[in-house]
């Protein structure tokens, strides 16, 4: 191994105090270096770390941003969500094909450019996307994509930025903001009231207000908060700003507009949990909002408002450290989230113990969504008793929703919980959709005889990614990308989500070939019933999702499809055999069709 | 522990169990054999199978982890659930290659045990035929990773037992797999034959070189009765 690659790696895993906790950021750093985490880098990572070898690899051959093989100098990453392909990705991926004259996960042979897809990278308010070194491009068509291919064959250091991309702005897409989350906030505020009341009396005002988390599942805040406070240890607080759920970008927004309302949320909740050390967990696909969110977490140092004797209370210290993720949805998932802040894969874990218990470092840890921390400032500045005026009863504030898909306005909404679909479909200019999915892949399809349902927690709850499906769409076609999706992100940990998961994809491609029967829809279901029932984590039970759903509200999308016939194999005979059939000019007889 | 026991209900019968137990070991000491995969005695639970997922007052819950609670109404032996574990043991089936004929742990094998005991006749699922890497490198131990269920067995008892780290996973989803702590291959590990990690392997995955064929058929651990019988006889 060059001495020089040696050299950097001791100084890379000495800046981070040699802690193999750290082990993403060394990782991250080296694969910035070197392109790639070579077998040499593993070794020697390992060895001044004074780990094994198979950790470093465990960890690295995890996510999907770090590379083990020599990477591209530039690799350009598109964007394969359902969205993403329903404007038009299928178009840019053969027109990036055709410029860089490589297929996508090739890479061109002198190095200079690499194609791969990844999945959701939150911009499905403006897709396709793509991210290139990093850097997020919005909107692309076609035509576009051979200056983006010139330039990138034209530089020879770090990407450019804007001035080389014209599409390279991220458009924030803000539709409608509602008086919770995006009113307008004074820094400071939400700290002082709650500096005026005991930590005990913050969390009766959480609980007081109702508040849930706003990732999809909807666990009552205050609850949590108590349960950590009262658990024994060192306590941590955790954000998780790893929106991954495709038709998800609403974080994104906050995290751009309204970072100081986050902080100020995850500072008032330290204060409230008595944890001294909060962890912004950010998503590798947002890697450009980082260095601003440097940048705002000093200014509050500076004021006083982070570090030590918070807002002058003597012994009131917080502060928050930034964790990138590498391209892992499963980090979404609370459990996997800590593991990967540990510097592991992002295996979810057992629970109980819960993370409020045993979390990070095996501590007392809350995880809290991006917007469920906003709330909780929103909360401590204007009261509970303000919060629940909006909302319904059971579903107090408002929800940010992500919207995309087939309608006239895409972008985020800030909605009154108890919104029914239809009313949000009028707002979004979706009114002709023949089904909204809700709450991402991971929640439901919804036919038109539901679209009087109310999204709250009571009736039809969301993390916020709302895709509107019009009427020209092969709905099926979308199950299966979704489907393909969660078997990409599976961590692979428990049987019947890596295994299920694929298994369901073999059988809607046979289906969607036409080559599917009755017996096939029955095991299609079995099959998601088992990956539902028997997984492990939130990922593997909500996989199955998209086909169980589609199955139950709209069976006559499958019953199209199918043919009459008892059984049709997997195998293709005839399909295998067409090629020889047409360099001999003999057609294939399959002699069961010809006997029957 | 602490030598308090609590009642829970499994299958409809009143059990005692020792508080802090897992539901599995607690239902095992009462001679209740709840079907499980990963799971080993000695070693910490991993919850890689799911095959010891048991509905706990109507729940999906995993046996291995999961500690009692008093008042627990659990669910086992149900038509649901061993179907629900039977679809597992099949798609662990075409996830491999399995070729139990030719295999040298047949007859010994969980895997193939507990198919039998679920009265798997052949994969209700397609096979996956994946390629897969054979490691015979060691001069006492083999892996062969087409017969590797990802059960973790091996990675844990490699920490627990031996206190080293020869065994971990790379990738994820369909694409996981078992890895090595060295470069290369096994032999280039500190894997000694008489490391315990060599022996927790449930299918012949991982297995200690020149003891195989020595059983006769017909003595074979699952030979004459199924897998749990031992712990289904310890009921009284």
């Amino acid at each position: 191994m060059a001495s020089v690659d040696a050299a950097l790696i001791s100084r890379v895993v000495e800046r981070f105090g040699k802690d193999p906790q750290r082990l993403m950021d060394i990782v991250r750093e080296v694969h910035g270096e070197l392109g790639h985490v070579s077998e040499d880098a593993v070794d020697s990572i390992a060895g001044v770390l004074g780990i094994h070898r198979v950790q470093v690899a465990d960890m690295a051959s995890f996510y999907s941003f770090f590379d083990r093989e020599p990477g591209a100098r530039y690799t350009v990453r598109l964007s394969n969500c359902v969205v993403d392909k329903m404007n038009g990705m299928q178009e840019v991926a053969a027109a990036f094909e055709k410029a860089v004259g490589v297929r996508f996960g090739q890479t061109t042979p002198d190095g200079q450019i690499g194609l791969r897809y990844t999945s959701c990278t939150g911009m499905c308010d403006q897709a396709p996307a793509a991210l290139i070194n990093g850097l997020v491009i919005t909107g692309i068509k076609p035509a576009d994509v051979p200056a983006i291919v010139e330039a990138l064959k034209r530089e020879h250091g770090k990407v450019g930025g804007s001035v080389l991309f014209p599409n390279a702005e991220v458009q924030l897409n803000l539709r409608q903001a509602g008086p919770v989350v995006l009113g307008p906030f004074e820094n400071g505020s939400a700290i002082r009231k709650s500096l005026a009341l005991s930590p005990e009396q913050v969390i009766d005002e959480i609980n007081k207000s109702k508040l849930r988390g706003r990732g999809g599942a909807g666990f009552p805040t205050g609850m949590k908060w108590s349960f950590c406070r009262k658990a024994k240890g060192r306590h941590f607080l955790i954000c998780n700003a790893d929106e991954g759920e495709p038709g998800t970008f609403k974080d994104r927004l906050l995290l751009t507009e309204a970072a100081d309302l986050l902080f100020e949320g995850m500072t008032v909740s330290g204060y409230a949990l008595g944890a001294v050390e909060g962890l912004l967990y950010l998503r590798a696909e947002y890697a450009y909002l980082w260095p601003r969110l440097e940048q705002v977490l000093s200014r509050r140092r500076r004021h006083g408002l982070l570090g030590q004797n918070i807002a002058g209370r003597e012994g009131f210290d917080f502060d928050i450290r930034i964790q990138m993720g590498a391209g892992a949805y499963v980090c979404g998932e609370e459990s996997a989230l800590i593991e990967s802040l540990e510097g592991k894969r992002g295996a979810p874990r057992d629970r109980p113990p819960y993370p409020v218990q045993r979390g990070y470092k095996l501590e007392p840890t809350s995880v809290n969504n991006v917007e469920t921390l906003c709330c909780a400032a929103r909360i401590m500045e204007k009261g509970a008793d303000w919060f629940i005026k909006h909302g319904t009863r059971d579903s107090t504030g408002t929800k940010l929703l992500s919207v995309s898909g087939d309608c006239k306005r895409p972008g985020i909404y800030e909605v009154e919980y108890g919104i029914t679909v239809d009313k949000l479909l009028q707002l979004v200019g979706g009114e002709d959709a023949q089904a909204v999915q809700v709450g991402g892949p991971s929640g439901a399809c919804l036919a038109p005889k539901d679209y009087g349902r109310k999204i709250s927690f009571e009736d039809i709850p969301t993390g916020g990614s709302i895709i509107v499906f019009g009427p020209k769409r092969d709905l099926l076609k979308h199950v299966l990308d979704f489907t393909e999706f969660f078997a990409e992100e599976s961590c692979g940990w428990c049987a019947p989500c890596r295994v299920g998961t694929t298994l369901m994809k073999m059988k809607l491609d046979k289906i969607l070939d036409g080559r599917g029967t009755a017996s096939d829809l029955e095991e299609l279901k079995q099959l998601g019933t088992t990956v539902k029932m028997m997984s492990r984590c939130g990922l593997g039970q909500s996989a199955a999702n998209p086909v169980l759903t589609t199955l139950q509200n709209l069976p006559e999308l499958y019953r199209q499809r199918i043919t009459s016939k008892d059984f049709i194999p997997y195998f293709d005979i005839a399909g295998a055999f067409s090629e020889q059939a047409a360099v001999t000019g003999r057609k294939f007889v399959d002699h069961e069709e010809a006997h029957a | 522990m602490s030598g308090q026991t609590v009642k829970i209900t499994i299958d409809g019968s009143v059990v005692e169990a020792r508080e802090g137990l897992t539901i599995l070991q607690a239902a095992g000491e009462a001679g209740i054999y709840i079907p499980h995969l990963c799971y080993h005695k000695d070693l910490l639970p991993g919850g890689h199978c799911r095959v010891c997922t048991v509905k706990v007052n109507g729940k999906p819950i995993n046996a291995c982890t999961m500690v009692v609670g008093g008042g627990m109404v659990i669910e086992n032996d149900t038509a649901e659930l061993n179907d629900l574990r039977k679809s597992i043991i099949e798609m662990l089936f075409v996830e491999g290659n399995h070729i139990c004929p030719g295999c040298e742990k047949s007859g010994n094998c969980e895997l193939q045990a507990l198919a039998y005991r679920f009265g798997m006749m052949s994969p209700r699922y397609p096979y996956l035929f994946p390629a897969k890497q054979v490691d015979g490198s060691h001069p006492n131990v083999y892996i062969d990773r087409n017969r590797c269920i990802l059960c973790g067995r091996c990675v844990r008892s490699s920490q627990e037992k031996d206190h080293k780290h020869v065994f971990g996973f790379e990738d994820r989803g369909i694409r996981m797999r078992l890895a090595i702590d060295a470069r290369r291959q096994l032999a280039d590990t500190d894997l000694a034959a008489a490391d315990k990690a060599a022996s927790y392997c449930p299918t012949g995955s991982l297995v200690v070189k020149r003891v195989g064929w020595k059983m006769p058929v017909g003595t074979r651990k699952y030979d004459k009765e199924p897998i749990g019988s031992d712990i289904a006889g310890r009921r009284k």
